[in-house]
């Protein structure tokens, strides 16, 4: 296997974007070309969840490859839920890894703000159990919640704490101008004022409206290269290292211990094993919080923190910006947004980013080793990535 | 003759009482002021309602437009039995909200202008203007109609409005709907919520000057490549054009 090198990224504002799906494929892409200094791509990936549902566009891929001149590349859409973004790097990865490709450019793009809020919940909620969730009307924040309050009983994580990791998202959203949301908000403010009811009400309980992600469209590319073209462009060698997928069973209810997310460990232990490093030895994550619990959980499953320690992590300000790993400094799902399909990609942009020590004010100093995890379904199908910044 | 004429013009309100300034606390930590304002300081706010008449978003060209007319028309006296609240925080004008009464027992709502986004304070001041129509007015419904999706879900969701399709809103003759008091108090706990009396130097603060919105809606940099631009606050599609043109691209 070849070693593959992020060469260019970037990313559109993840928040309303009233242009086609195909462009908002289309824009980051020609910023990454832009970035990396290269015209010529050998084969594209496009991650999206919901272009044929939503917004009535099938095949994106054909229709973004030609949209930016870059015929005949090869070109193909990847689905896979919310973890599209991920998977599609993965293929990324493999294409130059073995050889196949030299250039590859991985593209995440979704446009979910053409519908309402109800029916994009209701089309998120697809990736659930036709029969044995979706009919019964499960969505996903009703699963979050439900898992948040097994969550809550079994290692004693309080709203206080769910409301901690919302502040701190929402503050690192603040200082990341294409984030979606740039409104700082107050513990005080969500939980403890008299209007806290009112200005944070229950969307799921124990889960408010400030523990849930915002409905967003976004795109976001990251090219891939092998070493030697890599080297060529003379920039900082960001090497994505370490590529790790897993799966659960598809209905929740079926897990045997259903605070478990056995697909993040398994996922992210693959990840760190490739790349040959360990938890401890990351500098900053980028972690999938569609709900504030999912940043604390995942937090213990890809290993940072024992199982039932993340909150405690919190309370300390291990995860602050200023702490000992910072996460989702981007602003996460919560303060980012979530344009399902392009996440993963966005979460990658994030890490090149902080690697190359370009994220502005809020980059995490001197960090070289970067981490996301992108979680697919209600972590049924959930893929991470390691990268390491080589020089 | 001209003092005459005026006369014949302008029309003359009902008495009304006032609307007793409230108080509350939003998701960031920040006060909330929302008091009613007077004739003299229409002119103070015009300036940050007249940026959004380019912003399509949400319907803020729609919006504003109407609400600018109906802040004139309340200033120069040319809309009867109007009233205007603003909400504000530190000063600085965060939503505007207006209606009118129709009769003495019905009442109408205008519009609903959030100048900042994301805490819920348009929300908040639509409450609060019902709250003057049920609690001080003492009337028996409110006619409402939304002109965006979020002002739907705002309103016609969130309150449950009754369908009153036969009546024609004042706003273009679209089918009203209507907040009854039955509905109003149903949703007084969920959904109106403040305290009074507004401790003194804050509502002073607040009188003292209706300083500008930090981060109202904007409208594109550059109103040619408004259809892609403008709801991508980074500009990403326009700094693409412009690239384009230019051949860097
Ligand atoms: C309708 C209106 C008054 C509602 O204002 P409001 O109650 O203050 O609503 P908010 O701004 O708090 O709510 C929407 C914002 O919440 C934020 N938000 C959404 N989901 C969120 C989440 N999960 N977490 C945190 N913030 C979130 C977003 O910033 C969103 O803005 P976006 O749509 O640009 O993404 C306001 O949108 C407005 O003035 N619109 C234009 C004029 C209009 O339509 N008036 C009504 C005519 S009937």
């Amino acid at each position: 296997m070849r070693e593959v090198y992020a060469i260019g990224s970037a990313m559109t504002s993840f928040s309303r974007l009233e242009y086609p799906l195909s462009e908002i494929a289309a824009y980051p892409a020609m910023f990454a070309m832009q970035d990396a200094g290269i015209s010529k791509i050998d084969h594209l990936y496009v991650a999206n969840m919901g272009g044929g549902r939503v917004n009535g566009q099938t095949g994106l891929a054909s229709a973004v490859v030609d949209s930016l001149s870059l015929t005949p590349a090869g070109a193909e859409t990847i689905e896979n839920g919310p973890a599209s973004g991920a998977s599609a790097l993965k293929q990324g990865w493999m294409a130059v890894a073995s050889g196949l490709h030299d250039v590859v450019m991985v593209i995440g793009a979704e446009r979910m703000r053409e519908v309402n809020n109800l029916e994009a919940t209701d089309f998120v909620a697809t990736l659930t159990h036709p029969l044995a969730e979706y009919i019964y009307g499960v969505t996903l924040p009703s699963l979050a919640g439900m898992f948040t309050r097994l969550y809550m009983e079994k290692y004693g994580v309080t709203a206080r704490h769910l409301a901690m990791v919302a502040v701190k998202n929402h503050g690192n959203a603040c200082l990341n101008p294409f984030a979606h949301l740039h409104q700082p908000i107050t513990v005080e403010g969500i939980i403890d004022s008299p209007e806290a009811m009112t200005n944070n009400p229950f969307v799921a309980d124990p889960l408010r409206f400030f523990d849930c992600c915002p409905v967003s469209d976004g795109g976001a590319c990251v090219i891939l290269a092998s070493a030697e073209t890599a080297k060529k462009l003379g920039k900082p060698m960001i090497r994505l290292a370490g590529v790790g997928q897993a799966t659960d069973t598809h209905c929740v209810h079926e897990r045997a211990e259903p605070t478990d997310l056995l697909a993040v460990r398994g996922a992210a232990r693959q990840a760190f094993k490739m790349a040959g490093v360990k938890p401890s030895d990351v500098d900053v994550a980028e972690l999938h919080d569609a709900f504030t619990i999912l940043e604390i959980v995942e937090s213990e499953e890809v290993g940072f923190f024992k199982k039932g320690e993340g909150h405690l992590a919190l309370e300390r300000g291990d995860t602050a910006l200023t702490g000992k790993l910072p996460i989702n400094t981007s602003g996460g799902l919560k303060g980012k947004g979530h344009p399902v399909g392009a996440t993963g990609v966005g979460q990658a942009h994030e890490i090149i980013l902080q690697l190359r020590g370009d994220a502005g004010k809020r980059q995490v100093k001197n960090a070289k080793i970067g981490f996301t995890c992108n979680f697919g379904g209600f972590g049924n199908n959930v893929v991470c990535l390691t990268f390491i910044r080589e020089k | 003759m001209a003092v005459e004429l005026e006369k014949i013009l302008r029309p003359v309100d009902h008495p009304a009482p006032p609307f007793p300034p409230k108080l509350m606390t939003l998701a960031s930590g920040e006060e909330l002021v929302i008091r009613q304002i007077d004739r003299e300081e229409i002119p103070d706010i015009l300036p940050y309602v007249a940026p959004l008449l380019h912003v399509e978003r949400d319907y803020y060209d729609i919006v504003s437009a109407r609400v600018y007319a109906e802040l004139l028309g309340y200033a120069r006296h040319r809309m009867q039995d109007e009233y205007v609240l603003v909400a504000q925080i530190d000063g600085e004008l965060a939503a505007i909200v207006n209606g009118r009464s129709m009769n003495a027992e019905v009442g109408v709502s205008l519009h609903t202008l959030a100048l900042r986004r994301g805490l819920r304070i348009g929300a908040h001041a639509f409450a609060a203007k019902m709250e003057y129509h049920f609690d001080f007015l003492k009337q028996k419904e409110v006619l409402i109609v939304a002109e965006s999706p979020i002002g739907f879900r705002r309103w016609m969701i969130e309150y449950k409005l009754e369908k009153r399709f036969g009546t024609p809103h004042e706003l273009g003759g679209v089918p009203s709907w209507a907040l009854t008091k039955e509905l109003f108090d149903k949703a007084r706990d969920s959904l109106v919520v403040g305290r009074r009396p507004v401790p003194e130097a804050l509502l002073k603060k607040a009188q003292a000057a209706i300083l500008p919105p930090s981060n109202p809606s904007k409208p594109p940099v550059d109103l040619l490549a408004a259809t892609r631009a403008l709801k991508d606050p980074t500009g990403t599609s326009l700094m693409l054009q412009r690239w384009t043109q230019e051949g860097k691209v």
